[in-house]
């Protein structure tokens, strides 16, 4: 074997399940420990499959200075059995690990936190529940737990929070996830019917529907070999840009919430319902479910439409450019953001962290650029990238998102004005090509969303695997908050604002 | 008697005065100035219930909370009108039945025994601990001025000490009463009402175990508390030998423009961030000192 992984430079791929090595499994933790020392490779997907009575082990590798990916893989008897950890040695696997520990009972030695992840309905350990996870503990005089969670008093998601704190200080954060598994990967590998399966993704993260369904739609069509006209590319595009304002702009509203500034939060929160009212206007619903379908589309974007996105958006864009000026340069809100949260660079490469999370480290890691799909292949993106890791630089990285995804869209749209009429129906059940594997990688507004999936000889998806960005930086918003006051956790959990379903699955 | 009664009418007034100011300032149309008001009634309503958890002081603490608040507005006079109970040092008096009513609430809020609950009694205790200097240096400041020793005897002899820096000192009380009330009161700067967030919290977070009539009781007494606040910069500012009638039209007017300014600051600024209250509170004693300092300085000048 001459070929240690199969390099592939286009997003979404599939491969033919054969022409992925198969390593043994030191020389695949060798080979992953080597990519991932350098800091442009991160690992976008790395999981077990359950075939012919072994333990299949798939790893990508995504580099984002080469614009490729990498996979590679390797086998484990099935069952119970006891492999090398790598996560001492590259932090940012550990809960690719924990997750494989979880549903596979593999046991990973040396592994520093092999804490349950989500619960899932088929894990392995069915002794592995809610009320006896192994909490992180600390004993002292002066030292007290928080628990907060998993009902809050905010209409959220549920979550468990445990601080331990000396005084008002957090000495460590350790969340619990998993309140809300639902099955969504299993749902997905067994149902056989498409339209079904297109509106699961388009629930799966109730605030990044179109992220999600554009990352289902491309992998099917990945699968099928089909590519739908630039016309509906370039709505993709829009649809998912308009997601992303509208969340950035809400999420906007909500720090202001936080920090009792109501001015900035009222007047955030009406400019977010102009967005989402126009996309409804577009497809009949406020936060784009059923926009993206693979395939093509039902909801054609026409003149009428794009004219009243571009109005709205120059009107939108205005009134949030100066509202953001006010909000971020008002001395009382900038005491409570800047320097809080912070997150170092170091700590967002352990962790993986991608998104937003990781661009406000000064880490160049956006799919748009790094890996474009879509229309963004033939339009130039520059991802905007800031230094400090507080929660200042996550709000100031939304308005300066918002600013670039309105002038993005005004781009696409005037392209789109010069396209053909070509528009397709959505092909639900199209073939797909049989055993093969599939990942596509889409930057939803919160960051990278992996859609991964293997079919059977005769093209039936038998395994599906969904990665939310929220699957890393959870770890880094544990890592912002220590040293902090704990009455400045809600503000930096809402500068990550990361998804608690989308962890659960 | 009668600023007994204009406490109790305008107690009613506030809180819708500040949601009003509040959302026209965000320019929503927002409730009625009255809605304060129907929500307690629906509290009033509904059946109390108690975590198995706590014990007697949980059930009594707001009914004390409350009986504090008009045992202290007792003493608090309107005008010529000398208040019901006076008596020399009477301002003592006043701070420290307030601070009874808020010692209940703490231990009551140990009580349930929760991780928040103690944390914003921790909270609570520190910064009205940090406020008391400030509201003792400003009635020492008045005291020394006037020569006497009781909210009565102070206010109606306020203005007609001859003394004409008098509007100086009634400019920096009413700014001081304004800041003591609102941390007093848990608002924002120091506290935000309005927050849903647990750890964030300061008074809010001591009553989260409340329900129903006892709920009630502990948002009228907030009310209360406000309007015996703003009686007292009414009497500040507002000479004590006015007409009865004009007094009256300023007793709203001072109360009114009381809510209208807390309604403002809490539209157009953030809070301020936890570890940042205690300077901001020891601020405010540090100018009653310098109010105390110059007032010292005047004293010896005028009186060698």
């Amino acid at each position: 074997m001459n070929e240690l992984f199969r390099e592939i430079s286009s997003n979404p791929f599939t491969v033919s399940l054969d022409i992925i090595p198969v390593l043994d499994y030191e020389q695949f933790c060798d080979q992953a420990a080597r990519m991932l020392k350098d800091e442009s490779d991160h690992c976008v997907a790395y999981y077990a499959v359950e075939m012919q009575g072994s333990l299949k082990l798939i790893c990508c590798i995504a580099n984002d200075r080469d614009h490729i990916l990498r996979v590679f893989s390797s086998m484990l008897p099935s069952g119970k059995s006891t492999v090398r950890s790598l996560s001492k040695e590259v932090p940012q696997l550990h809960i690719y690990e924990r997750e494989i520990y979880e549903n596979h009972s593999v046991v990973f030695e040396g592994h520093p936190w092999p804490k349950p992840v989500r619960y899932p309905h088929n894990r392995a350990s069915k002794a592995s529940v809610m009320d006896n996870y192994p909490f992180y503990r600390i004993e002292g005089e002066e030292l007290h737990e928080v628990g907060v969670g998993p009902v809050h008093a905010g209409v959220i998601e549920p979550g468990h929070f445990r601080f331990i704190c000396n005084g008002e200080k957090v000495l460590h954060l350790e969340i619990q996830l998993g309140y809300q598994h639902r099955g969504v990967e299993r749902l997905l590998a067994e149902t056989r019917s498409g339209i079904w399966r297109c509106v699961l993704c388009d629930n799966i993260v109730g605030d990044t529907s179109v992220g999600y369904a554009l990352s289902y739609a491309r992998l099917i069509e990945s699968l099928a070999g089909i590519q739908p006209s630039r016309a509906v590319q370039i709505e993709r595009c829009i649809g998912l840009e308009l997601e992303r304002i509208a969340v950035h702009i809400g999420d906007t509203a909500a720090l202001c919430g936080d920090v009792a500034y109501q001015l900035g939060q009222v007047v955030c929160e009406a400019l977010r319902t102009e967005i989402i009212n126009t996309t409804q206007f577009w497809c009949g619903n406020r936060f784009g479910k059923g926009l993206v379908r693979p395939g093509g589309t039902n909801y054609k974007m026409t003149a009428v439409v794009a004219d009243r996105i571009l109005s709205v958006l120059k009107d939108v864009g205005l009134r949030f450019a100066s509202v953001s000026e006010r909000i971020y340069s008002l001395q009382s809100v900038l005491a409570r953001f800047e320097d809080i949260g912070q997150v170092t660079r170091q700590q967002a490469l352990s962790t993986g962290a991608v998104g937003m999370a990781a661009r406000t480290c000064g880490i160049r890691r956006d799919i748009r650029w790094s890996h474009p799909d879509q229309y963004y292949r033939d339009y130039p993106f520059e991802p905007v990238v800031l230094e400090n890791g507080d929660v200042l630089a996550r709000g100031q990285l939304r308005v300066k998102e918002v600013s670039e995804s309105i002038n993005l869209i005004s781009g696409l749209i005037s392209d789109w004005r010069n396209q053909p009429d070509e528009h397709s129906v959505p092909d639900y059940n199209c073939n797909l090509s049989p055993d093969s594997f599939a990942l596509s990688l889409t930057e939803g507004w919160r960051g990278e969303i992996c859609h991964s999936a293997i079919t059977d000889g005769s093209g039936n998806i038998v395994h599906y695997k969904v990665k939310d960005p929220s699957f890393h930086n959870w770890m880094a918003l544990a890592l912002a908050v220590r040293n902090q006051e704990i009455s400045d956790f809600p503000v930096c959990n809402k500068s990550f604002n990361l998804s608690y379903c989308g962890n659960d699955l | 008697m009668a600023g007994l009664i204009m406490i109790l009418i305008s107690a009613m007034f506030f809180p819708g005065m500040i949601l009003r100011t509040k959302s026209i300032a965000s320019g929503r149309k927002g409730p009625g100035i009255f809605q304060p008001l129907r929500d307690a009634g629906v509290l009033v309503r509904k059946g109390s219930v108690f975590s198995t958890t706590t014990g007697l002081i949980t059930q009594i603490a707001p009914v004390i909370s409350l009986a504090s608040v008009i045992c202290a507005a007792l003493v608090v006079p309107f005008g010529h009108q000398e208040a019901l109970i006076h008596f020399e040092g009477d301002f003592i008096f006043f701070a420290y039945i307030l601070a009874l009513g808020r010692f209940f609430m703490i231990i009551a809020a140990l009580d349930t025994g929760s991780a928040f609950e103690g944390m914003g009694a921790s909270r609570e205790a520190f910064f009205s601990m940090l406020i008391e200097p400030a509201f003792f240096i400003l009635m020492a400041t008045f005291s020394m001025f006037t020569g006497l020793v009781s909210f009565s005897d102070i206010f109606s002899h306020f203005f007609i000490t001859g003394n004409h820096y008098v509007l100086i000192f009634s400019i920096i009380g009413f700014y001081l009463f304004i800041q003591t009330a609102l941390i007093e009161n848990s608002r924002l700067p120091v506290d935000d009402p309005k927050t849903h967030l647990e750890l964030t919290m300061i008074h809010e977070v001591m009553i989260l175990d409340y329900s129903g009539l006892d709920k009630a009781l502990i948002h009228i007494t907030t009310w209360l508390k406000f309007a015996v606040y703003g009686s007292l910069m009414y009497n500040v500012i507002v000479p004590a030998g006015w007409n009865i009638f004009l007094q009256i039209g300023l007793f709203i007017a001072v109360q009114a423009l009381f809510a209208i300014i807390v309604g403002f600051l809490e539209s157009f600024r953030a809070r301020n961030k936890m570890n940042k209250n205690p300077k901001f509170i020891l601020t405010i004693s540090a100018i009653a000192l310098i109010a105390f300092a110059v007032i010292l300085i005047l004293n010896l000048n005028l009186n060698p």
